[in-house]
């Protein structure tokens, strides 16, 4: 046995004395310095989660406002405003629920608020109401005729460049100019109160712009006429030509 | 969700880290066993269990109308720095041109909204998109995390472990999305959470809190009682950057081809 | 807080195309550019130790510990940078803690650690351990204890002793042969496995790492050999020199090649990716890739080396073609390696738009930290020959006539 062990170098048995010393140092201290709760949950500290957790509210959520101010999301509820959070309009409330006289809401008065959204952008999905701010009475605030709890135009929209002005200033400046919306759109009355459940309608066929259109047309003799029997049989007139811009190429 | 031939190559990979794993790091540490016994939180007004949710997030580019009032709530609500350099959420302004390029904007991350663009007469078409983190299902960030100081918990939601990180930002690296930086005081990598912090009291995070179009629905991903569920039912649905097989968490309705 | 945001907002005038918000700020810079450089310099450097052992490359004997305690001095400094530049350096230790297996970054330690210790301090130590006892038995007081110390106390000079000191050296470096490829192939893994950036992504880029790693280590111990020996008063030796440039010439093109693979295959495969990438290069990449890495980091010195085998040049102008060529060979790889680095980060993940990286000169991130990284190990090189005294044998031997070869 004596003899096995003085047989090993000198060399190896240093060396095994500081390789032993440095693993057994790296095993005794590694477990001392593993966070608490490691690998608990996955391989991450488990307290992290309540790290996670522990962000203070801002936002206080619609669900804390109705339960003192249901006259207001009463109100709300009714209108297109429905489904839009208190907080959005009236900054973040979590703080005015812990003490409602401490932490007040704002009431934004400006006309740069209701553009945020409501500024027509060529981006925003069509029929979404939007505004041209500078020529829509372009002194007064938004709330001066609209109710921001209610919001329907002052007296229901007359005309409907109100909520369609994009499409109304191509037209303006198009061939069609004289021509109104309802010749080519029948739009039922609760189109105005709920725009996207009640839709106008759009013209079907070919044949209802060669009314004026085709060649033996008995209608303005200034617009340019084809023979609906040969062009272009196979598309809608729409396919091609923009209605509200029928000149844009 | 996931086709099986994925899930199964995804298992043959884990046991082969596994295999690796068990040669060089003890069990305790390996956290194998997600364990199933719920978690026990500090706030004893919690009573929420991650392995009985699965969350995801719904984000219809047709309804979006750009006002960035998510964007604003998220950097309120998450005491995200002010600078227009650190964002967990933020809106894109897509617009395709009739000459086939597509330009790309986010003024201070659509915090205050956008402004009419000065010649967009060829614009194509147009659109808004939201963005934010993935919460992928097949994270790269947690998979580069050297420390495990990013993780999935067991709801799905990818987290970062402030406390733990180092700062090494190879998750920011590794995130094909943009979706992480560092944060510039406590110099740790930070995203969007979900708003952990609502979900597990029950509210919703404070961008879908904001929208005011409902173009951002959030919800349970296994749960057929959800807003969510009925989402991916009713639309064409799209994820970002499909072919590096992250699977989002983030489902979009109406995805533009030129999404990026 | 304030720093940043003035480091960042002249920044944002200078994105061209689209980037993702969070982009601006640019995460891993020069310091993360020098820690491949210096790795790759402590692989190379040992590589070519190796062929002496390994090789039986008798001609490079003379760059053999050199190379060795080359590669120990910069190894020393190498994970310096990475400490420098995280948030938190002094979390680093977690790494060793819970180190996650799935993360390339987690190996870096175990990596690290290996190469250091079962690798280069043993080899070192089995190589110098009959220099230390003797040097310890030769001096006194706290110089003799030093000595002892570092030579953990061993004594035995039996001849039996010294041929397993032999035998040692040899299996170390044959397993250390494939922990330089690991140490270098993981940086370039580190970096390759990035799926989301496709600058980086790619199975190459372990592998041009590595022989750009051999690249720069060959050309590094071909500099400091021709300045360490006028210094010690004596004579360069030419047979050495040569060879060395040789292996040098070989490696390159090795290097080169793959490099040129590298480019053609995405060239020719010309992914999404790939309009943005020639974007990089023809604009914000120029001057660094095609001017500093190719033309004048690669094929001037290729071609410079190859000149110098073709016609008969004398002496004294080879050795200066040599060190020319050497110098310009560390100009390329450190190019190499901004170009990875920084040029992987100067353009958006949106593949729409590039940006740009502002160095600072002060500040732990900046040029001068930088500066002082890349001079320290030639400090501790200069400390390490002094301790150790790597010639201390073959002087002796040129001291006695009688001990011929």
């Amino acid at each position: 046995m004596n003899n096995w062990i003085s047989k090993i170098p000198e060399q190896i048995k240093l060396l095994a004395v500081v390789v032993t010393v440095i693993i057994t140092a790296f095993l005794i201290v590694r477990p001392m310095l593993i966070p608490a709760g490691f690998g608990e949950q996955g391989h991450f500290r488990s307290g992290a989660l309540n790290d996670a957790v522990a962000v203070q509210f801002k936002y206080a959520g619609k669900a804390s406002c109705v339960e003192c101010h249901d006259d207001m999301t009463d109100m709300l509820a009714g209108g297109y405003h429905k489904k839009l959070s208190c907080e959005v309009c009236h900054g973040p409330l979590a703080g005015h629920i812990d003490d409602p006289d401490e932490n007040t809401p704002s009431f934004p008065r400006e006309r740069t608020l209701c553009p945020v959204c409501h500024e027509y952008l060529s981006s925003r999905p069509t029929g979404f109401p939007q505004i041209v701010s500078q020529s829509h009475n372009s002194l007064k605030a938004c709330i001066s005729c609209h109710e921001p709890h209610d919001p329907v135009p002052p007296d229901v929209p007359s005309q409907c460049s109100a909520c369609h002005g994009e499409i109304s200033r191509s037209k303006a400046v198009s061939h069609h100019v004289d021509i109104e919306c309802e010749f080519c759109h029948t739009t039922p009355e609760l189109h105005k109160t709920s725009p996207r459940q009640y839709r106008p309608s759009k013209p079907q066929n070919r044949e209802f712009c060669g009314q004026c259109h085709t060649k033996n047309s008995k209608h303005n003799t200034k617009a340019p006429r084809i023979d609906l029997a040969t062009h272009e049989t196979r598309y809608d007139c729409w396919q091609c030509h923009y209605p509200h811009l029928p000149e844009a190429r | 969700m996931k086709n099986s031939i994925t899930s199964k190559r995804r298992d043959v990979l884990k046991t082969m880290a596994g295999f690796a794993a068990s040669l060089l790091v003890p069990k305790v540490v390996r956290g194998e066993k997600a364990s199933a016994k719920p978690f026990d939180w500090a706030d004893d007004s919690i009573h929420y269990d991650p392995h009985d949710h699965k969350w995801g997030m719904g984000v219809d580019i047709d309804k979006c109308i750009g006002c960035g009032r998510c964007a604003n709530a998220c950097k309120i609500e998450n005491d995200v720095p002010k600078e227009p350099f650190f964002f967990r959420t933020w809106v894109e302004r897509y617009e395709v041109h009739e000459n086939g390029e597509t330009t790309i904007d986010c003024p201070n991350g659509a915090v205050d909204g956008f402004e009419k663009k000065s010649g967009d007469d060829d614009v194509l078409r147009s659109f808004f998109v939201p963005k934010l983190c993935n919460h992928c299902e097949n994270p790269p960030c947690v998979q580069v995390c050297p420390v495990g100081a990013t993780y999935q918990s067991a709801d799905g939601v990818v987290l970062v472990d402030a406390d733990y990180c180092l700062g090494c930002r190879y998750c920011i690296q590794a995130c094909p999305y943009g979706a992480r930086f560092l944060h510039p005081v406590t110099r740790t990598a930070e995203k969007c959470t979900f708003c952990y912090h609502r979900i597990v009291r029950g509210e919703e995070p404070a961008c879908v809190e904001a929208c005011p179009t409902e173009a951002r629905i959030f919800g349970e991903l296994d749960q057929k009682a959800s807003p969510l569920h009925r989402f991916k039912r009713m639309n064409h649905i799209g994820v970002l950057k499909p072919a590096l097989n992250t699977e989002p968490k983030v489902f979009y309705a109406n995805l533009d081809m030129e999404v990026k | 807080m304030e720093e940043i945001v003035q480091h960042l907002t002249p920044l944002l005038d200078q994105v061209t195309g689209y980037i993702y918000p969070n982009e601006i700020e640019l995460h891993w810079g020069l310091l993360v550019v020098i820690y491949p450089y210096l790795t790759g310099l402590v692989a190379g450097a040992f590589i070519l130790a190796s062929l002496v052992k390994v090789f039986n490359v008798k001609e490079l004997q003379p760059t053999y510990r050199l190379s060795l305690l080359t590669a120990l001095a910069f190894i020393v400094i190498a994970p310096l940078p990475l400490l420098a530049h995280l948030g938190h350096p002094e979390k680093s230790f977690e790494i060793f803690l819970t180190p996650n297996v799935n993360s390339a970054m987690a190996m870096f330690g175990f990596v690290y650690a290996w190469y250091l210790m079962a690798v280069l301090l043993l080899e070192l130590w089995f190589d110098f351990r009959q220099d230390l006892v003797t040097m310890a038995n030769e001096s006194k007081g706290f110089k003799r204890l030093f000595y002892r110390t570092i030579s953990l106390f061993s004594k035995d000079l039996s001849e039996k002793a010294i041929a397993f000191d032999h035998k040692a050296v040899r299996v170390i470096t044959i397993i250390g042969i494939p922990s330089a490829f690991l140490l270098h192939g993981y940086v370039g893994f580190l970096f390759g496995s990035i799926k989301a950036n496709p600058w980086w992504s790619s199975v190459l880029i372990p592998i041009v790492f590595l022989f750009s790693a051999i690249v720069s280590g060959v050309a590094l111990v071909i500099l400091l050999y021709m300045v360490i020996t006028p210094l010690r008063n004596k004579v360069v030796d030419m047979l050495c020199l040569d060879k060395l440039a040789s292996y040098l010439f070989y490696i390159m093109i090795v290097d080169f090649s793959l490099e040129i693979l590298d480019f053609i295959h995405r060239v020719y495969e010309s992914e999404e990716s790939i309009s943005i990438l020639a974007s990089l290069v023809q604009n914000k990449l120029f001057s660094s890739l095609v001017i500093m890495q190719v033309l004048m980091g690669m094929i001037l010195p290729l071609f410079t080396i190859a000149a110098v085998k073709t016609f008969k040049v004398p002496a004294d102008l080879r050795k200066l073609l040599y060190f020319i060529s050497a110098i310009l060979v560390q100009v390329g790889i450190f190019s190499t390696r901004w170009n990875v680095v920084i040029g992987g980060q100067l353009f958006s993940k949106s593949f729409m738009g590039l940006t740009t990286y502002k160095m600072t000169f002060f500040g732990l991130e900046g040029l001068l930290v930088s500066i002082g990284l890349l001079i320290m190990p030639f400090i501790i090189l200069w400390i390490l020959i002094k301790i150790l005294d790597p010639w201390r044998s073959e002087d002796a031997a040129l001291s006695t006539p009688t001990t011929g070869q």
